[in-house]
């Protein structure tokens, strides 16, 4: 209705209107996802502060009157105009360690959840679509990835390389990518069963072809919807890992790092402490919600409310 | 279902060698065990080299690994190379260890089992009710927080609980660093009071995140056999709603939540190496931060030896435990 009131308000004829008067502008899928998305309140919400939060983490910085290395102030101030959150043991700014650890772990977690989302995608896709041995093969390698505990192998190998951030996703990414190769498996499995991908093939297409032109764009809900995880999933990981001390090191650091600095403070200067965990939980939090929005923008049919 | 577990026990076999093979190279590859010595003044060449040669250092890596690998199997573990750890043998630490991470995991997980099914029943049967709205958040906030906080946070609540004791002129009742050393006492009352106030607090802050995951499964698939057909048919026969939830629908909704701790067993033990890390348990944990600082390869290699096979008898555990519950999977 909106366009044919449209084209009469430009000047074109009734009977140009008549013609019109039903035409609905075609949407196309990814606007309607995205619409869906914007009506999910909790998960607009949810970006909202995960945005603001990575933007403060990286602009506020510039305007503290410290850096994030000075230690000229001395030790475990307590909270102050100068020093919103104290300082730590070294002297520290607790808010200027905070903000440097939430970039860090951000980094680390976007960074691991887009590479292992691009390979265990590969891997997954591939392998279901191919099936037989290679798959035999792929989901053998899947399994032997799988039976030593995630946090260990990586803090053998963090410690063995530098503890510096990219090195700690590098590996957390190398030992992250089983989940989605099994969950993209299972959905290449069926749409390769599909018409459409017969019809692809009948055309002479190649694997790399029906990989990328059919099977990943038909799969790009679930993998979204994964990947978002795994990045609170990394988050998690990350600080988990720092917290043993096998994780990023200085000169680099991390919320888990600084977490691990100040829990023995949680009594006394309980700002040491709170604040990281906020952080981590905040960047958590928002993620899954991210993700449940995404799940239901992309899958109407499995939204909360009952069919 | 015997042929199922043959096949799937063959198949088992060879992931465990082929990975234990990459893991030892992994492992191997990681470090210098000689480091600390080659740096120390006054020892010689020659002893470093006796030493490698002692250590197998200076043979190819099948070698070394076959010699590490009937030395497994036949229950000779090796021994630490770590200074400081005076020779210790592997099967000791590694044995010991592994019993104080089962203690604590094993009562921390069956309470959150418990616990979980529990309350995802009560959710799936009054969705949408303020309770089930209530423990959606708590689950979604537990599943977000970082294990090494929750357990600081118990910890030191522990801590001010027994801060409070004290005030009130009553002994300390919770442990906060490590189980205690004298053992637990020797009458009934001593035992009850010394083993509650050891395992309580990392038994809470293990729970956490176990209890969230149950509690969501259990609820999820509760919601999806209190939809399905068998339950109406139940409902229109004229049974009690008791009985419809309870004999009807729960006992097919438990089945994907017994297969979930088998397959969750490689997460627990790495939320077992942060508890342990925070209330000073010499478990598993504390074995792995430990030979990984001091680079000790034996017993890297007896851990990892270890929880891989203990992954791999929970994967097949599990999938076992699916085919016996649920007769509409058929093995084979």
């Amino acid at each position: 209705m909106a366009n044919a009131t449209q084209t009469t308000a430009d000047g074109g004829s009734a009977a140009d209107a008549v013609r019109h008067e039903f035409d609905a502008k075609a949407r196309s899928q990814t606007s309607i996802i995205l619409g869906r998305f914007v009506r999910h309140r909790l998960a607009m919400v949810s970006l909202g502060v995960l945005v603001l939060l990575a933007l403060v983490a990286i602009i506020v910085p510039f305007f503290l009157p410290y850096n994030f290395a000075d230690t000229s102030s001395g030790g475990y101030l307590t909270p102050s105009a100068r020093h919103l959150l104290g300082t730590d043991q070294l002297g520290r700014d607790g808010l200027a360690q905070l903000l440097r650890g939430t970039q860090f772990s951000l980094a680390i977690a976007f960074s691991v959840a887009i590479s292992s989302t691009v390979v265990g995608v590969l891997v997954g896709a591939v392998a279901g679509y191919l099936r037989g041995f290679v798959d035999n093969s792929l989901m053998r390698l899947v399994d032997l990835f799988l039976i030593v505990p995630q946090i260990a192998v990586v803090a053998l190998l963090v410690h063995a390389l530098t503890p510096s951030w990219y090195v700690v996703a590098g590996v957390l990414a190398i030992f992250s990518w089983m989940q989605i190769a099994r969950i993209t498996r299972g959905e290449a499995l069926s749409l390769a069963a599909r018409e459409f991908v017969e019809a692809s093939r009948a055309a002479g297409a190649g694997t790399w072809h029906i990989v990328f032109k059919h099977l990943i764009p038909n799969m790009i809900g679930t993998i979204t919807v994964n990947a978002t995880l795994s990045v609170s999933a990394a988050v998690l990981t990350e600080a988990a890992l720092s917290f043993i001390g096998l994780g990023v090191q200085l000169p680099d650091t991390s919320l888990g790092l600084i977490v691990q600095d100040n829990y023995t403070q949680v009594l006394l200067r309980p700002w040491l402490f709170w604040g990281p965990f906020l952080a981590i939980v905040l960047i958590s939090v928002t993620i899954s919600f991210i993700g449940d929005g995404l799940r239901d923008a992309f899958d109407p049919r499995q939204t909360k409310v009952r069919a | 279902m015997f042929q199922y577990l043959i096949r799937r026990l063959l198949i088992s076999i060879p992931i465990l060698l082929i990975g234990s093979f990459l893991v030892f190279i992994l492992v191997a590859s990681a470090g210098d065990p000689l480091a600390a010595l080659r740096t120390k003044p006054g020892v010689t060449a020659a002893q470093i080299h006796s030493l490698s040669v002692q250590l197998g250092l200076d043979q190819p890596i099948f070698i070394r690994y076959w010699n590490w690998l009937t030395g497994f199997l036949t229950g000779n573990w090796g021994t630490s190379v770590a200074l400081g750890e005076a020779q210790a043998p592997v099967y000791d630490t590694i044995t010991n260890a592994l019993w104080v991470t089962l203690r604590l995991v094993i009562g921390a997980e069956l309470l959150a089992l418990v616990l979980g099914v529990a309350v995802g029943v009560f959710s799936a049967v009054r969705q949408y009710s303020i309770f089930d709205y209530i423990m959606t958040s708590v689950a979604f906030l537990m599943f977000s927080m970082p294990i090494a906080c929750v357990a600081v946070v118990v910890k030191n609540y522990g801590i001010q609980f027994n801060d409070l004791l004290v005030s009130l002129h009553l002994h300390r009742w919770l442990q906060t660093a490590g189980p205690p050393a004298t053992g637990f006492g020797n009458n009934l009352g001593q035992v009850i009071v010394n083993y509650s106030g050891t395992f309580l607090l990392p038994t809470i802050s293990l729970m956490t995140i176990s209890f969230a995951a149950y509690s969501r499964f259990q609820r999820a698939s509760m919601l999806e056999t209190l939809n399905a057909d068998y339950v109406r048919t139940a409902r229109a026969k004229g049974l009690s709603q008791a009985r419809v939830i309870f004999r009807h629908a729960m006992r097919n909704a438990l089945i994907p939540v017994s297969t979930l701790f088998a397959l969750n067993i490689g997460a627990i033990i790495g939320g077992a190496i942060i508890t342990e890390r925070v209330f000073g348990w010499n478990g598993m944990g504390t074995v792995l931060v430990k030979s990984v600082g001091n680079y000790d390869p034996p017993t890297l290699m007896g851990w990892f030896a270890v929880t891989a096979t203990v992954v791999v008898a929970f994967n097949l555990i599990s999938d076992l435990l699916y085919g016996l519950l649920d007769p509409r999977i058929r093995l084979g």
